[in-house]
Protein backbone atom coordinates (compact mmCIF):
# COMPACT_ATOMS: atom_id res chain seq x y z
CA UNK A 1 0.00 0.00 0.00
CA UNK A 2 1.44 3.32 -0.75
CA UNK A 3 -1.23 6.51 -1.02
CA UNK A 4 -0.37 9.63 -2.49
CA UNK A 5 -2.53 12.47 -1.53
CA UNK A 6 -4.87 11.18 1.88
CA UNK A 7 -6.88 14.61 2.31
CA UNK A 8 -7.48 15.09 5.93
CA UNK A 9 -11.01 16.76 5.56
CA UNK A 10 -13.86 18.27 8.22
CA UNK A 11 -16.58 16.22 6.86
CA UNK A 12 -14.56 13.01 6.58
CA UNK A 13 -13.91 13.41 10.11
CA UNK A 14 -17.31 14.00 11.19
CA UNK A 15 -18.52 10.89 9.22
CA UNK A 16 -15.67 8.67 10.91
CA UNK A 17 -16.82 10.21 14.64
CA UNK A 18 -20.37 9.28 13.70
CA UNK A 19 -18.94 5.78 12.66
CA UNK A 20 -16.83 5.13 15.88
CA UNK A 21 -20.30 6.30 17.68
CA UNK A 22 -18.43 9.71 19.20
CA UNK A 23 -20.40 12.48 19.21
CA UNK A 24 -18.04 15.06 20.38
CA UNK A 25 -18.14 18.36 18.79
CA UNK A 26 -13.84 18.67 19.05
CA UNK A 27 -14.73 16.07 15.74
CA UNK A 28 -17.37 18.06 13.81
CA UNK A 29 -18.06 21.84 14.70
CA UNK A 30 -14.86 24.44 14.56
CA UNK A 31 -17.07 27.03 16.77
CA UNK A 32 -17.76 24.33 20.05
CA UNK A 33 -16.00 25.04 23.20
CA UNK A 34 -14.48 21.34 22.58
CA UNK A 35 -13.01 22.67 19.18
CA UNK A 36 -11.19 25.74 20.48
CA UNK A 37 -9.74 24.22 23.44
CA UNK A 38 -8.33 22.01 20.78
CA UNK A 39 -6.88 24.30 18.89
CA UNK A 40 -9.69 23.43 16.29
CA UNK A 41 -11.02 20.23 15.04
CA UNK A 42 -8.91 17.35 15.44
CA UNK A 43 -9.71 13.49 13.96
CA UNK A 44 -9.97 10.58 16.15
CA UNK A 45 -6.57 8.93 17.13
CA UNK A 46 -7.54 5.76 14.59
CA UNK A 47 -8.46 8.16 11.46
CA UNK A 48 -5.54 7.09 9.73
CA UNK A 49 -7.54 4.23 8.80
CA UNK A 50 -9.64 5.54 6.60
CA UNK A 51 -6.75 6.09 3.99
CA UNK A 52 -8.03 3.03 2.22
CA UNK A 53 -11.32 5.70 0.41
CA UNK A 54 -7.67 7.01 -1.13
CA UNK A 55 -5.58 3.91 -1.63
CA UNK A 56 -6.29 2.81 -6.08
CA UNK A 57 -5.39 -0.38 -4.66
CA UNK A 58 -7.77 -1.01 -1.79
CA UNK A 59 -8.85 -4.75 -2.40
CA UNK A 60 -12.26 -4.07 0.10
CA UNK A 61 -13.86 -1.63 -1.94
CA UNK A 62 -16.03 -2.15 -5.03
CA UNK A 63 -15.03 -1.10 -7.90
CA UNK A 64 -17.34 -0.19 -11.12
CA UNK A 65 -17.52 -2.95 -13.70
CA UNK A 66 -15.05 -5.65 -11.27
CA UNK A 67 -16.06 -8.83 -9.96
CA UNK A 68 -17.03 -8.45 -6.17
CA UNK A 69 -16.84 -11.25 -3.34
CA UNK A 70 -19.60 -10.20 -1.78
CA UNK A 71 -22.96 -11.53 -2.49
CA UNK A 72 -25.69 -10.44 -5.68
CA UNK A 73 -27.66 -12.58 -7.09
CA UNK A 74 -25.15 -15.47 -5.84
CA UNK A 75 -23.55 -15.36 -2.31
CA UNK A 76 -20.72 -14.78 -3.89
CA UNK A 77 -18.80 -13.61 -6.69
CA UNK A 78 -15.40 -14.65 -6.83
CA UNK A 79 -13.04 -16.92 -4.03
CA UNK A 80 -10.26 -14.79 -2.79
CA UNK A 81 -7.36 -16.41 -0.95
CA UNK A 82 -6.32 -13.49 1.33
CA UNK A 83 -9.67 -13.34 3.05
CA UNK A 84 -8.00 -15.50 5.55
CA UNK A 85 -5.95 -12.93 7.38
CA UNK A 86 -7.16 -10.97 10.46
CA UNK A 87 -6.12 -7.70 12.43
CA UNK A 88 -4.06 -8.80 15.01
CA UNK A 89 -2.83 -5.57 16.42
CA UNK A 90 -3.35 -1.90 15.56
CA UNK A 91 -1.39 0.94 17.15
CA UNK A 92 -0.48 4.88 15.86
CA UNK A 93 2.01 6.59 17.17
CA UNK A 94 1.65 10.24 16.56
CA UNK A 95 4.27 13.02 16.34
CA UNK A 96 1.08 16.02 16.10
CA UNK A 97 -2.62 16.12 15.72
CA UNK A 98 -3.96 14.96 12.79
CA UNK A 99 -6.05 18.13 11.41
CA UNK A 100 -8.03 18.92 8.28
CA UNK A 101 -6.68 20.90 5.81
CA UNK A 102 -3.59 18.58 6.06
CA UNK A 103 -2.79 16.49 2.77
CA UNK A 104 -0.63 12.87 3.74
CA UNK A 105 1.15 10.84 1.78
CA UNK A 106 1.83 7.13 3.44
CA UNK A 107 4.81 5.01 2.85
CA UNK A 108 4.71 1.63 3.55
CA UNK A 109 7.54 -0.50 4.97
CA UNK A 110 7.48 -4.38 6.11
CA UNK A 111 8.23 -5.16 9.77
CA UNK A 112 8.79 -8.24 11.30
CA UNK A 113 7.35 -11.42 10.80
CA UNK A 114 7.23 -14.14 13.53
CA UNK A 115 5.15 -17.24 14.24
CA UNK A 116 3.55 -18.74 17.62
CA UNK A 117 2.00 -21.96 17.82
CA UNK A 118 -1.79 -21.84 18.06
CA UNK A 119 -3.89 -23.17 20.92
CA UNK A 120 -5.23 -26.17 18.02
CA UNK A 121 -1.62 -27.03 17.55
CA UNK A 122 -0.92 -25.00 13.94
CA UNK A 123 1.48 -22.30 13.61
CA UNK A 124 -0.01 -18.54 13.13
CA UNK A 125 2.15 -16.95 11.19
CA UNK A 126 1.95 -12.61 12.28
CA UNK A 127 3.02 -10.17 9.55
CA UNK A 128 4.26 -6.26 10.25
CA UNK A 129 3.58 -3.56 8.11
CA UNK A 130 4.31 0.17 9.58
CA UNK A 131 2.96 2.95 7.34
CA UNK A 132 4.43 6.61 7.95
CA UNK A 133 1.83 9.14 6.80
CA UNK A 134 4.01 12.90 6.06
CA UNK A 135 1.52 15.75 5.91
CA UNK A 136 2.52 18.05 2.47
CA UNK A 137 5.24 19.91 4.52
CA UNK A 138 7.35 16.76 4.50
CA UNK A 139 6.72 16.42 8.02
CA UNK A 140 6.09 12.81 9.67
CA UNK A 141 2.46 13.22 11.36
CA UNK A 142 1.87 9.60 12.47
CA UNK A 143 3.38 6.30 12.01
CA UNK A 144 0.72 3.34 11.59
CA UNK A 145 1.28 -0.19 12.70
CA UNK A 146 -0.51 -3.39 11.56
CA UNK A 147 -0.25 -6.89 12.36
CA UNK A 148 -2.10 -9.40 10.35
CA UNK A 149 -1.89 -13.00 11.50
CA UNK A 150 -2.75 -15.63 8.61
CA UNK A 151 -3.60 -19.67 10.85
CA UNK A 152 -1.35 -22.04 8.67
CA UNK A 153 -2.94 -25.91 8.30
CA UNK A 154 -3.43 -27.52 11.26
CA UNK A 155 -1.05 -30.92 11.33
CA UNK A 156 -2.94 -33.94 11.24
CA UNK A 157 -3.07 -35.77 13.57
CA UNK A 158 -0.94 -39.14 14.32
CA UNK A 159 1.20 -38.47 10.94
CA UNK B 1 -9.86 19.00 26.69
CA UNK B 2 -6.64 18.77 28.60
CA UNK B 3 -5.74 17.39 31.69
CA UNK B 4 -3.14 18.96 34.31
CA UNK B 5 -0.67 16.79 35.54
CA UNK B 6 -1.89 17.86 39.04
CA UNK B 7 -5.52 16.47 38.14
CA UNK B 8 -4.25 13.06 37.53
CA UNK B 9 -2.60 10.37 39.45
CA UNK B 10 -1.30 6.36 38.87
CA UNK B 11 -4.15 4.23 39.42
CA UNK B 12 -7.26 7.15 38.24
CA UNK B 13 -9.93 5.07 36.42
CA UNK B 14 -12.28 5.67 34.43
CA UNK B 15 -15.27 3.28 32.59
CA UNK B 16 -17.95 4.35 30.30
CA UNK B 17 -20.50 1.89 28.09
CA UNK B 18 -19.17 1.90 24.41
CA UNK B 19 -22.38 0.05 22.95
CA UNK B 20 -25.01 -1.19 24.77
CA UNK B 21 -26.33 -3.74 21.75
CA UNK B 22 -23.78 -2.55 18.85
CA UNK B 23 -26.17 -2.84 15.58
CA UNK B 24 -25.31 -4.06 12.00
CA UNK B 25 -26.35 -0.56 10.72
CA UNK B 26 -23.24 0.86 13.01
CA UNK B 27 -20.94 -1.38 11.25
CA UNK B 28 -22.06 -0.20 7.77
CA UNK B 29 -21.38 3.10 8.97
CA UNK B 30 -17.85 1.84 9.87
CA UNK B 31 -17.00 0.68 7.05
CA UNK B 32 -18.34 3.59 4.57
CA UNK B 33 -16.75 5.91 6.67
CA UNK B 34 -13.12 3.96 6.54
CA UNK B 35 -13.34 2.56 3.38
CA UNK B 36 -13.12 -1.17 5.01
CA UNK B 37 -16.21 -2.95 2.92
CA UNK B 38 -15.14 -6.72 3.43
CA UNK B 39 -18.12 -8.34 3.50
CA UNK B 40 -17.64 -9.93 6.04
CA UNK B 41 -18.76 -6.93 8.18
CA UNK B 42 -21.85 -5.98 6.28
CA UNK B 43 -23.00 -8.74 3.71
CA UNK B 44 -24.76 -11.72 5.93
CA UNK B 45 -25.38 -14.06 3.08
CA UNK B 46 -21.92 -14.42 1.76
CA UNK B 47 -20.78 -14.01 5.37
CA UNK B 48 -23.21 -17.33 6.70
CA UNK B 49 -22.83 -18.92 3.39
CA UNK B 50 -19.71 -18.54 1.67
CA UNK B 51 -17.05 -17.39 4.89
CA UNK B 52 -18.62 -19.85 7.27
CA UNK B 53 -19.32 -17.51 10.10
CA UNK B 54 -22.31 -16.95 12.56
CA UNK B 55 -22.91 -13.71 11.35
CA UNK B 56 -21.73 -10.85 10.16
CA UNK B 57 -18.65 -8.94 13.24
CA UNK B 58 -17.32 -5.43 13.80
CA UNK B 59 -14.62 -4.17 12.47
CA UNK B 60 -11.66 -4.90 15.30
CA UNK B 61 -10.91 -0.82 14.15
CA UNK B 62 -14.91 -0.23 15.02
CA UNK B 63 -13.84 -1.40 18.46
CA UNK B 64 -10.65 0.08 18.83
CA UNK B 65 -11.84 3.37 17.58
CA UNK B 66 -15.05 3.59 19.19
CA UNK B 67 -12.82 2.37 22.77
CA UNK B 68 -10.40 5.26 22.27
CA UNK B 69 -13.18 7.60 22.60
CA UNK B 70 -12.79 7.16 26.71
CA UNK B 71 -9.00 8.20 26.12
CA UNK B 72 -10.09 11.36 24.10
CA UNK B 73 -12.90 12.49 26.45
CA UNK B 74 -10.85 12.33 29.23
CA UNK B 75 -7.31 13.51 27.70
CA UNK B 76 -8.29 15.59 24.06
CA UNK B 77 -7.89 14.07 21.16
CA UNK B 78 -5.36 16.53 20.44
CA UNK B 79 -3.60 15.01 23.17
CA UNK B 80 -3.13 11.53 22.02
CA UNK B 81 0.43 10.45 20.98
CA UNK B 82 0.32 6.82 20.86
CA UNK B 83 -2.73 4.48 20.89
CA UNK B 84 -2.02 0.38 20.16
CA UNK B 85 -4.24 -2.51 20.91
CA UNK B 86 -4.54 -6.15 20.37
CA UNK B 87 -7.42 -7.31 18.92
CA UNK B 88 -8.39 -10.11 21.42
CA UNK B 89 -12.38 -11.70 20.58
CA UNK B 90 -14.55 -11.13 17.57
CA UNK B 91 -17.23 -8.51 18.10
CA UNK B 92 -20.61 -9.44 17.00
CA UNK B 93 -23.86 -7.31 16.55
CA UNK B 94 -25.68 -7.46 19.72
CA UNK B 95 -22.86 -7.18 21.83
CA UNK B 96 -22.93 -4.68 24.59
CA UNK B 97 -19.11 -3.29 25.25
CA UNK B 98 -16.99 -1.58 27.99
CA UNK B 99 -14.31 0.28 28.25
CA UNK B 100 -12.05 0.71 30.90
CA UNK B 101 -8.68 3.40 30.85
CA UNK B 102 -6.53 3.60 33.97
CA UNK B 103 -3.46 5.71 34.51
CA UNK B 104 -0.28 3.10 34.94
CA UNK B 105 2.33 5.92 34.74
CA UNK B 106 3.52 9.90 34.36
CA UNK B 107 6.82 10.65 33.55
CA UNK B 108 8.90 13.46 32.37
CA UNK B 109 10.06 13.15 28.72
CA UNK B 110 11.77 16.25 26.39
CA UNK B 111 10.16 18.76 28.72
CA UNK B 112 6.63 17.51 28.71
CA UNK B 113 4.73 15.65 31.03
CA UNK B 114 3.25 12.26 29.97
CA UNK B 115 0.59 9.82 31.26
CA UNK B 116 0.98 6.24 30.74
CA UNK B 117 -2.67 4.42 30.31
CA UNK B 118 -3.82 1.00 29.75
CA UNK B 119 -7.13 0.09 28.04
CA UNK B 120 -9.52 -2.91 28.29
CA UNK B 121 -12.87 -3.11 26.67
CA UNK B 122 -15.00 -6.38 27.87
CA UNK B 123 -17.86 -7.56 25.95
CA UNK B 124 -21.25 -8.43 28.18
CA UNK B 125 -19.69 -12.03 29.39
CA UNK B 126 -16.92 -10.15 30.56
CA UNK B 127 -14.66 -11.61 28.13
CA UNK B 128 -11.93 -9.19 26.52
CA UNK B 129 -12.18 -7.97 23.23
CA UNK B 130 -9.22 -5.19 23.15
CA UNK B 131 -6.81 -4.73 24.89
CA UNK B 132 -3.73 -2.03 25.04
CA UNK B 133 -2.00 0.82 25.73
CA UNK B 134 -2.14 4.54 25.20
CA UNK B 135 0.62 7.66 25.56
CA UNK B 136 -1.13 10.96 26.19
CA UNK B 137 0.30 14.61 27.05
CA UNK B 138 -0.76 16.43 30.07
CA UNK B 139 -0.81 19.99 30.34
Amino acid sequence: MAVEKFPIEATHIMMFARAIGDENPVFSDPESPEALAAGGIVAPPTFPMAYMQFDDENPLRPKANEPWFGSGKEASGEVRESNGALHAEQSFTYVKPLRPGMILSGTQREGEVWTKASKRGGTLVFTETLTDFHDQDGELVVTARMVGVVPEVVPTKGV
Amino acid sequence: MTVSVHDVKIGDTKTDVIWKDLTRTQIVMYAGASGDYNPLHSDERYTVEVAGYPSVFSHGMLSMGASGRVVTDWFGAENVRYYGVRFVNQVWPGDALTATVSVTGIREEAGESLADLSIETVNQDGAPVVTGTAVVVLR
